[in-house]
């Protein structure tokens, strides 16, 4: 087995050779050419026993079936609503992903979710170019009043930390309810709204930095 | 001929590559090679719109390029023109071979290329900083984007002209290149010349753009490093 041109953790830039072999795979952002794996995308190296990917630092959000999204409604159908989750394509709605039995033919649906409402939703499913989502989950609903500020979505699983250790920190300290959109988008409501744009801020900007959430905890307190 | 400001026939104007210069982007980078300044901001992979344009098989790529009406000594008029078109269209072609666009079916990246100074090579400036904004915008790449200008003057052949020079060459010749791939996605003449002097003058490009190569690694890195 032939040795890694670039570490564990390395930076790439796209089309840098991460091994030349065939003994590997290419995982998610990389691509095979010759012999060699490649990386498609600017990120860190991670080698998961034969299974070479690259995790990207930048980037739109890609959809993947069972994440939580946030999204706007922006068309309203006869079968569902068309929402707009800030990725390649937009979502859909579907009257069967919404909790409550709807007959169509008494209700206006713009009753339910109008243009321009905010929901929290789930991600059923992907196709390849469409998007469904459900409100069949305990966390989905749609949001009525509180705020909602965009980050990047390659950044969003520093604001939440392990185990939900950075979003819970912030939680408490700011007194806000929180709801992460895997898209980017990020609504909470409560207190010291503008700690919390202040602890994205910073999460955004220095994501890669060892310590952040010492510095989270200063920059809540202070 | 000597050149100007001393330069070895085989050596680039000073370069800098920046990356991440605009901050509402998806991806941005500036270019300076020599005078010539070129800014470039990406957008997308996002929902195209008008939905016409949308292909059901790959990504719709748009470019667009401008040069800023107070880039040259006599005022640029905004707005289409013959020569922007163009410039448009080789850029998008010289940058379409280092994408995957077949990733994402129906979406659209928008490329926006802005000259702030001009001193020739500005088609081959916005390249360069359409590939780091690329890269930049996290968008899946094959390989980066390197492009330089080659010209023959009074019997030498000149690596990345400048203004005075490209005025009296008899012919220059703007290349982009894949460095990984060994591929040229561009390759425009202006003038003519016999054939043994285009086998030269390319040789010299794709040297040049080995440097550039590396310049723009270097710039995408010192954005991206853990510091």
């Amino acid at each position: 087995m032939s040795e890694l041109l670039k570490k564990d953790r390395e930076l790439v830039i796209p089309g840098d050779e991460i091994i030349r072999s065939m003994d590997f795979l290419p995982g998610k952002n990389c691509f095979r050419e010759g012999n060699s794996i490649y990386t498609k995308k600017i990120g860190l190296v991670s080698v998961n026993r034969r299974v070479i990917s690259v995790i990207p630092l930048s980037g739109v959000y890609i959809p993947k079936a069972g994440d939580m999204v946030l999204g706007e409604v922006i068309d309203i159908q006869n079968n569902g609503w068309v929402i707009d989750i800030k990725s390649v394509s937009e979502a859909f709605l579907p009257l069967s992903g919404v909790r409550e039995f709807i007959d169509t033919s008494k209700t206006d649906l713009s009753k339910v979710y109008g243009m321009g409402d905010v929901v929290y939703a789930k991600i059923s499913g992907t196709g390849a170019t469409s998007v469904y989502l459900t409100m069949q989950d305990s966390r989905s609903r749609k949001l009525r009043s509180g705020r909602v500020v965009k980050m990047s979505p390659a950044k969003v699983p520093r604001l939440i930390g392990k185990e939900g250790s950075m979003i819970n920190l912030i939680k408490n300290k700011t007194n806000c309810m929180i709801s992460i959109g895997q898209n980017g988008l990020v609504w909470f409501e409560g207190e010291k709204e503008s700690k919390v744009i202040d602890a994205i801020g910073l999460i955004e900007r220095e994501a890669v930095v060892d310590g952040l959430t010492d510095k989270v905890s200063k920059l809540l307190e202070g | 001929m000597k050149r100007l400001n001393g330069r070895k026939p085989g050596e680039l104007r000073p370069v800098v590559v920046k990356a991440g210069v605009i901050e509402q982007a998806d991806g941005s980078a500036l270019v300076s090679m020599g005078k010539t300044t070129a800014v470039a901001a990406v957008y997308g992979p996002a929902i195209l719109h008008p939905r016409r344009l949308q292909l059901s098989d790959r990504t719709f790529l748009k470019t667009v390029y401008a040069m800023a009406p107070f880039s040259t000594t006599e005022r640029v008029r905004p707005g289409r023109s013959r020569r922007g078109t163009e410039i448009c269209m080789v850029t998008r072609h010289a940058l379409e071979p280092a994408l995957f666009l077949e990733e994402n079916p129906k979406a659209g990246i928008g490329v926006y290329i802005d000259i702030l100074q001009a001193d020739s090579g500005t088609r081959t400036a916005g390249i360069n900083a359409a590939s780091v904004a690329l890269a930049d915008a996290g968008i899946s790449m094959r390989d980066l984007v390197t492009s330089v200008a080659v010209g023959k003057v009074d019997g030498e052949y000149f690596l990345d002209l400048e203004g005075e020079e490209e005025d009296v060459t008899k012919c220059d010749l703007p290349i982009a290149y894949m460095p990984r791939g060994k591929k040229i996605t561009l390759l425009q003449m202006d003038g003519d010349m016999p054939a043994k002097d285009i086998k030269e003058l390319l040789n010299l490009a794709v040297k040049g753009c080995e440097i550039l190569y590396e310049k723009q690694k270097q710039a995408l890195k010192e954005r991206w490093l853990v510091k």
